[in-house]
């Protein structure tokens, strides 16, 4: 076949794809405005959802980091400038707590019969959102060094442990532990993760009382501590980015890492050969004999705003439907993310998210208090990783920085 | 000045190599970043070996040769970075001439009024610069968005402006008090009104001031990130925060090349109007400031 | 001056300032004052991908009458200044009962957030202030003593650090004091001490901070500067020269007095900006070590729940602080200002 024989076809299947979608997304009129993260599987649902435009359709998206400043704002409006948002377990919180997402029960009853019921986020009875996407930390390792010494690959926190020491005595690397130990976000979500890898609770049942000061809080620290020991000195700074350069440079031979990012360190830029096809995914890990793993469980799913007319929140449903629809799936689009979608078909590299899945994780904390827990824990964690408080202060510290925020929201007294 | 000064051989010595020692401390991190811009991201940000981003040893693995023009393809091309950098055109020219405008007519007048309450004026502009923008830009959001003034370009214009007032009605009340009063006082003896004055004696003879004001305000356009950011929308989005979005979230991998080969994009005009207004910015800082 | 004709020339400048700075400034004020209502929190089932748990959300329909009520939030006055996360009057008061002695009751009060940022913005502004006159000022003097045509590209050259952009000129900076980047393997190799690393200590990190607060604020200086000196009076110098003055006693008795007006300026922006000192904590990764009032701010404006009630009442502190700061040289303008 010639080439422009091939790109007329090729335009006719688009134009072709294109109809169909249009026909199938069923809208007669409306807006759809989406905001949401900028990252490449949620523009490709975006694009899904774009492809609704069209005779009294008007569709449009904002994807940008700086989603969560703006999602708020934009949707307190009547109407509200942004028809969904596009979000995660844990920026879900904050649309609700401000009351500005809508509940999707008749949407559902009336377009939705055909969405697996574990992809409805329904919170109270209520479908609030739709997922679409999963996520989790979970080892990432490099066989070759592991195989060479004879190491099994860890599935808990204390063999990561021994196999540094192991590492780092043989001379194979200084610093074989890796991880997103950034003060801030990072390091608050390793505690977390931490934390509840050894059972422990944030909040004295049904209240928003912080209890984190407690033997779990203090033994999650302390495992930190320890695997910071085999980190490069410079763990405080890294985040995620930071430390997959650190495995792409061979520097770090184990770390818990975000299963959308090891594509990104296997494929063939940033590293060399020899380490990047040796690197090898793993499931997530335990800690201090516990039977949940240290991790968290994250997926991303579309919202639609309250303050807008139904015709609009109808046409919202179908498009971002359409977004998430079986047909947005082609050789590009499946490695963008492990996608709960019809028709998905998972690479050996989302092995890990899928074993963090099945492994019994817990999800990240959907409470409308913890963002504020997580940012008290962000700011002070890293007095004592410094070494400058013991673990009790720092929890001390910890709770006493989130009751003022906690207090100043109206969670507490 | 210098030629009137003999100087010892020593003197002379310590002089030129402090200037050398800044000079490479000044410009190094430029060149380091112009010539890492035509590698991969392994090599310019490499965690195993600095001299590979001199050398290139991944570059050449990846793409064959030991320079790539990726980072520019991409950004340019792929990312259609041309579009930010019409936006930021747009934006920039607009700024600079609103704030130049506002900002001599305002200038003008504090520098000709004797009263208190113009000292008071400058001093609250002043206090006023003190609010750190972030603060400022989140309390925007909600009434842009409910009046519907959210993501366009002349929002995101007038807000610039409005911030980098304070600076520019400093700047340019310190340069105007340095134009002798006679001036004007005495077209306004020949029967103009204060503005007639003002558009025939003053307009002529303030431009080297106008000129260093107008290009601080064009930096703190060109650069801005905390404005344009939060308040333009994605098919408005300027130079800067594109770059950022280049650099890519927690979850996902970012091309920094691409935010690299922008970087040295964005630099070279502003090179281009350095070299051009350089005499411009010392005669016009000449002229103002020195009254403080 | 007629009160009439300023008022018209000033007209267009003041709108713009106070729509987009004085009125949000009096929001910010009010915003302070205010903190969302009470919260009713139900327990509550939430379903997923990842299967069923129980968890909490706020009531909305109990608090939504609240809120219609009054939609400002509820009036706290002074709390949210008061409170641990901000001044902390209680827990500085506990601090000084309990403490043994003013070492530790020093240690007690930066272990909390707000003056433990609010010790490092003074820091660096105390320390890159006068740096970047210093440094600016000795540029200016080089540059003016050099051959006439080498000047124009030394100008153009000692203006790149202020031009290039903060965000990627910091990215940049950052890695090349990495351990392995070449400014980090240079240190290393100049004090002979292999393990050094400029982000894994807290003194080291603020020392970063700080040389990069100087070499990105010094072109400002220097720029001013130079203009200044290019308008020293040259009859002045000569017969100090003929006195017998040597280059130094000339830069001492002429050229500094003739450039303190400029001083005054660049020190008022210099402190202005130093103490909202923000990027380079953000660039550098640095808030394990150093954080800023400015930094507070974005912190509390960035998390999942935004804390807007808070980082109002840290932006009136921030410009209460800088009214502080810069109360001094406003008495001497104003002295200048009432002479003129």
């Amino acid at each position: 076949m010639n080439n422009i024989l091939r790109s007329v076809i090729a335009g006719a299947l688009m134009v072709a794809g294109t109809a169909t979608s249009f026909a199938a997304c069923g809208i007669s009129e409306g807006r759809v405005s989406i905001v949401g993260n900028e990252f490449p599987a949620i523009q490709t649902v975006a694009n899904g959802a774009l492809a609704c435009a069209g005779d009294g359709v008007e569709v449009k998206s904002n994807l940008t980091a700086d989603h969560q400043k703006i999602n708020v704002p934009g949707m307190q409006g009547d109407p509200a400038e942004y028809t969904s948002a596009i979000i995660a377990n844990s920026s879900i919180v904050a649309l609700m707590n401000e009351d500005v997402i809508r509940p999707l029960d008749d949407l559902v009853a009336k377009h939705g019969q055909d969405i697996p019921q574990n992809q409805l986020i329904t919170i109270n009875g209520k479908v609030m959102a739709v997922a679409f996407m999963a996520n989790a930390q979970h080892l990432t390792y490099r066989k070759d060094v592991l195989a060479d010494l004879g190491i099994e690959p860890p599935k808990t926190y204390e063999a990561m442990l021994e196999a540094a020491e192991k590492i780092r005595a043989e001379g194979k690397a200084e610093f074989p532990i890796g991880g997103a130990y950034k003060a801030g976000w990072n390091l608050a979500q390793e505690f977390v993760n931490m934390y509840l890898g050894h059972g422990g609770e944030f909040y004295k049942a049904g209240t928003a009382e912080p209890a984190i000061n407690n033997e779990q809080g203090v033994a999650a620290l302390n495992v930190m501590k320890s695997l910071s020991g085999y980190m490069n000195p410079d763990f405080l700074t890294h985040d995620s980015n930071a430390t997959g350069a650190e495995m792409e440079a061979g520097n770090v031979i184990m770390m818990n890492m975000w299963g959308s990012r090891v594509g990104r360190l296997q494929d063939d830029e940033g590293a060399p050969p020899e380490i990047a096809s040796n690197i090898e995914v793993g499931g997530p890990l335990t800690v201090g004999g516990g039977s949940d793993p240290a991790t968290t469980l994250w997926w991303d799913g579309w919202t639609v705003a309250k303050n807008i007319s139904d015709a609009d929140a109808e046409a919202t449903f179908l498009a971002m439907k359409n977004g998430i629809s079986p047909s947005i799936l082609n050789d590009e689009t499946m490695g963008q993310a492990v996608w709960m979608i019809d028709g998905y078909k998972p690479a050996a590299v989302n092995q890990g998210v899928f074993a963090s899945i099945e492994s019994g994780a817990t999800a990240y904390p959907m409470l409308p208090y913890h963002g504020l827990m997580h940012t008290a824990l962000g700011n002070e964690l890293a007095d004592f990783m410094n070494g400058k408080e013991d673990a009790a202060k720092t929890l001390a510290d910890v709770e006493a920085a989130y009751v003022a925020a906690a207090t100043e929201k109206g969670f507490l007294n | 000045m210098s030629s009137a000064i003999r100087q010892s051989p020593l003197l002379k010595l310590t002089a030129w190599s402090f200037l050398l020692l800044w000079l490479v401390i000044a410009a190094f991190p430029f060149f380091w970043t112009f010539w890492g811009s035509f590698k991969v991201e392994g090599d310019f940000f490499s965690k195993a070996d600095w001299t590979w981003a001199l050398f290139g040893h991944l570059t050449q693995l990846e793409t064959g040769g030991a320079f790539t023009g990726d980072g520019y393809h991409g950004a340019w091309i792929q990312e259609e970075f041309w579009r930010a950098a019409l936006n930021t055109f747009i934006v920039v020219f607009f700024v600079v001439t609103i704030s130049l405008t506002l900002g001599t007519l305002g200038g003008y007048a504090l520098s000709r009024s004797s009263y208190n309450y113009s000292f008071w004026l400058l001093i609250i502009a002043l206090i006023f610069r003190a609010m750190p923008p972030i603060t400022l830009v989140s309390g925007y959001l909600l009434p842009f968005y409910e009046w519907n003034l959210w993501g366009h370009l002349p929002t995101a214009i007038i807000v610039l402006v409005a911030i980098n007032q304070p600076f520019t009605l400093w700047m340019l009340t310190s340069f105007f008090r340095n134009i002798p009063k006679d001036l004007d006082e005495s077209a306004m003896v020949d029967g103009c009104t204060h503005f007639q004055a003002f558009r025939h004696v003053i307009i002529p003879v303030m431009w080297p001031g106008v000129i260093t004001t107008g290009l601080f305000s064009l930096l703190l356009a060109y650069n801005d990130f905390a404005v344009t950011a939060m308040i333009l929308s994605k098919e408005n989005q300027t130079m800067v925060p594109k770059i950022a979005s280049f650099l890519g979230t927690t979850q996902t991998k970012g091309n920094v090349m691409f935010a690299v080969a922008s970087v040295v994009s964005v630099t070279a005009p502003i090179f281009v109007l350095v070299i051009f207004f350089q005499r411009q910015i010392v005669s016009g800082l000449t002229a103002g400031a020195v009254k403080g | 001056m007629k009160h009439k004709t300023f008022f018209w020339f000033v007209l267009p400048t003041s709108l713009a300032m106070l729509l987009f700075i004085a009125l949000p400034i009096v929001s910010v004020i009010t915003q302070s004052m205010y903190a969302p209502h009470k919260q009713v929190i139900v327990e509550v089932e939430s379903c997923g991908v990842f299967g069923c748990k129980k968890s909490t959300m706020i009531d909305q329909d109990a608090t939504r009458e609240l809120r219609e009520a009054e939609p400002l939030g509820r009036f706290v006055g002074a709390d949210i200044y008061t409170n641990r996360n901000h001044l902390a009057s209680n827990e500085i008061a506990v601090a000084w009962e309990s403490s043994a002695g003013l070492g530790e009751f020093l240690g007690d009060i930066l272990n909390l957030p707000f003056y433990r940022a609010l010790a490092f913005t003074l820091t660096f502004t105390f320390v890159v202030t006068p740096l970047v006159l210093v440094l600016g000022f000795t540029i200016a003097v080089a540059v003016n003593s050099i051959p006439q045509m080498l000047r124009g590209p030394t100008i153009f050259l000692s203006l790149l650090p202020m031009i290039i952009n903060p965000l990627i000129g910091s990215l940049i900076l950052f890695w090349m004091v990495d351990a392995r980047g070449i400014v980090g393997a240079l240190l290393q190799t100049a004090v002979g001490d292999p393990n050094l690393s400029m982000k894994a200590s807290t003194p080291l990190t603020w020392v970063m901070l700080i040389v990069y607060g100087v070499w990105h604020s010094a072109p400002f200086a220097f720029v001013v500067y130079y203009a200044g000196l290019q308008t020293v009076p040259k009859d002045t110098l000569e017969s100090a020269m003929i006195d017998g003055a040597s280059r130094w006693e000339q830069i001492r008795y002429v050229i500094v007095p003739h450039l303190i007006p400029l001083t005054t300026f660049i020190t008022l922006m210099q402190l202005m900006d130093n103490f909202r000192v923000f990027e380079p904590i953000v660039s550098f990764n640095a808030s394990a070590h150093a954080t800023s009032l400015s930094y507070f701010i974005y912190d509390d404006l960035g998390g999942e729940t935004r804390l807007l009630s808070s980082a109002a009442a840290t932006s009136v502190l921030t410009i209460a602080g800088v009214a502080i700061l810069l109360t001094p040289v406003l008495v001497r303008t104003w002295r200048d200002f009432a002479r003129r």
